[in-house]
């Protein structure tokens, strides 16, 4: 399986991207890290005119703590992510879920914002970044727009990024001390996609556990975010009876990894796990 | 047609300046325009990791990477890491514990294998097929391979660990 034929167009500096996009429209694609497009390309599901690398620009990588906001460029690679000091400190979920993405090989050259602007329903990173609140950043030549990570994700492979925007920072408020958080995900190999994955977080406090929150990716066409009332925490929390409410929420699409009720099943048990995490504090 | 873009790079230590079309992957650059045909390319889509070469000091997918992309690279591809006996003593144990049959899948192998082994100081058996679990071997049944790749963790290692 070969890409089809492009102009290759290598970019050193964003106003080089916002003239590429203003030129070339639809026409063009970014490639950043190509661990999700080039597989597109391969295959033949997209055949853009133009491939616009932005692997040179700089200033779209790194990871900065800027007081209680830690910003990732877009261009950071996986690995940058994995035993990184900032990470482990302010992100602790990015550091336990950033290992389930992809492979070695995958995560030595796939970007963060990649994963992000790729939007597979199944990758773990736009479920994280739902369940952290995290802000993305875009930018087209009309300036900078910041959107939601719960607003970002539309459908399969499709977000509220414009043709004429690039992704170029996502910004994470760091998790606190008693910030709670879970992660499952049930997958064929290490590695590989999602079958089905939760992330849950809450905050605890001497009263008791709150702001519950369920974001359950590989089910529907976005991740779902479902959040707990209060009252069914506060009043001695148990996890059948909410692990049974977040399911009965859910509409999972079929796909080649099972049907709907397997998917149930499969999210159900999952959801339980992390609800006996968040409440034992064993996360 | 497309432009074609001027690339120079190392490879195995060689610097190379050539034109290549730009959505010519990588692993069919080293093998098509250069003969090393050392790196295999399986699926074509990043699950197999047959077609594994070093660019830049780390292990990545030939088939997901363009050859349009590599100026100003360095590239080693299991040629070099035999050539320069990097891979020697994981050769020769791959080859006593039979941690190959067809060979399809040993470049990938060995190049991942050398990457875990330098940046562990503790391997498990399920840490190294954790490891290994973005190669795909369709003969050995893995058992073979996780031996080999833990037998030279114990011989550089004192007690399970790295010093």
């Amino acid at each position: 399986m070969k890409s089809p034929r492009f102009e290759y167009l290598r970019v050193e500096s964003l106003d080089q991207v916002h003239s590429a996009l203003a030129e070339f429209g639809d026409d063009a694609i970014i490639l950043a890290g190509g661990q999700s497009l080039v597989p597109i390309l391969n295959m033949r599901l997209s055949q853009p005119k133009v491939v616009i690398d932005i692997n040179l620009i700089t200033e779209l990588s790194g990871i900065e703590l800027k007081g209680q906001l830690l910003r990732i460029g877009a261009t950071t690679r996986h690995v940058e992510l994995t035993n990184n000091p900032l990470i482990n400190e302010n992100l602790p979920l990015i550091s336990c879920a950033i290992k389930q993405v992809a492979h070695r090989g995958v995560r030595n050259r796939g970007t963060f914002g990649g994963s992000l602007s790729h939007a597979d329903p199944a990758a773990e990173m736009p479920a994280c970044s739902i369940a952290l609140d995290a802000t993305i950043i875009l930018e087209s030549c009309d300036g900078e727009r910041r959107v939601k990570s719960g607003d970002f994700f539309l459908g399969v492979m499709a977000t509220d990024k414009q043709p004429n925007e690039i992704l170029k920072a996502v910004e994470f408020p760091v998790q606190k001390a008693n910030d709670l958080w879970a992660f499952h995900e049930l997958s064929l190999r290490h590695g590989d996609f999602a079958l089905v994955g939760v992330v849950t977080t809450a905050q605890s406090s001497p009263k008791g556990i709150s702001n519950l929150k369920l974001v359950v990716f590989g089910c529907e066409e976005r991740p779902r975010v479902v959040e707990i009332s209060s009252q069914m925490v506060s009043s001695g929390p148990n996890p059948d009876e909410i692990a049974d409410q977040v399911v009965q929420q859910l509409n999972p699409m079929t796909d080649l990894s099972g049907d709907p009720k397997t998917k149930r099943i499969q999210a159900r048990s999952l959801i339980k796990r992390s609800l006996l995490d968040i409440f034992e504090g064993t996360s | 047609m497309s432009h074609l873009i001027p690339v120079k790079l190392t490879v195995n230590g060689d610097v190379i300046e050539k034109l290549v079309e730009p959505n010519q992957h990588l692993t069919d650059f080293l093998r098509t325009e250069l003969g090393l045909t050392g790196s295999h390319l399986g699926c074509e889509h990043g699950v197999c990791g047959a077609c594994s070469v070093r660019v830049n000091g780390l292990v990545i997918r030939g088939c997901l990477m363009f050859a349009s992309q590599i100026d100003g690279a360095i590239i080693d591809t299991i040629e070099g890491v035999v050539e320069s006996g990097e891979a020697e003593r994981l050769i020769e144990v791959f080859v006593e514990r039979n941690a190959l049959q067809c060979g399809f899948c040993t470049p990938g192998i060995v190049l991942t294998a050398i990457e875990i082994l330098n940046e562990n100081k503790s391997l498990s058996r399920s840490k190294i097929r954790e490891e290994l679990s973005g190669n795909i071997c369709r003969c050995t049944g893995y058992q073979a391979i996780i031996d080999a790749v833990e037998s030279i963790f114990f011989e550089r290692s004192e007690g399970g660990i790295i010093k």
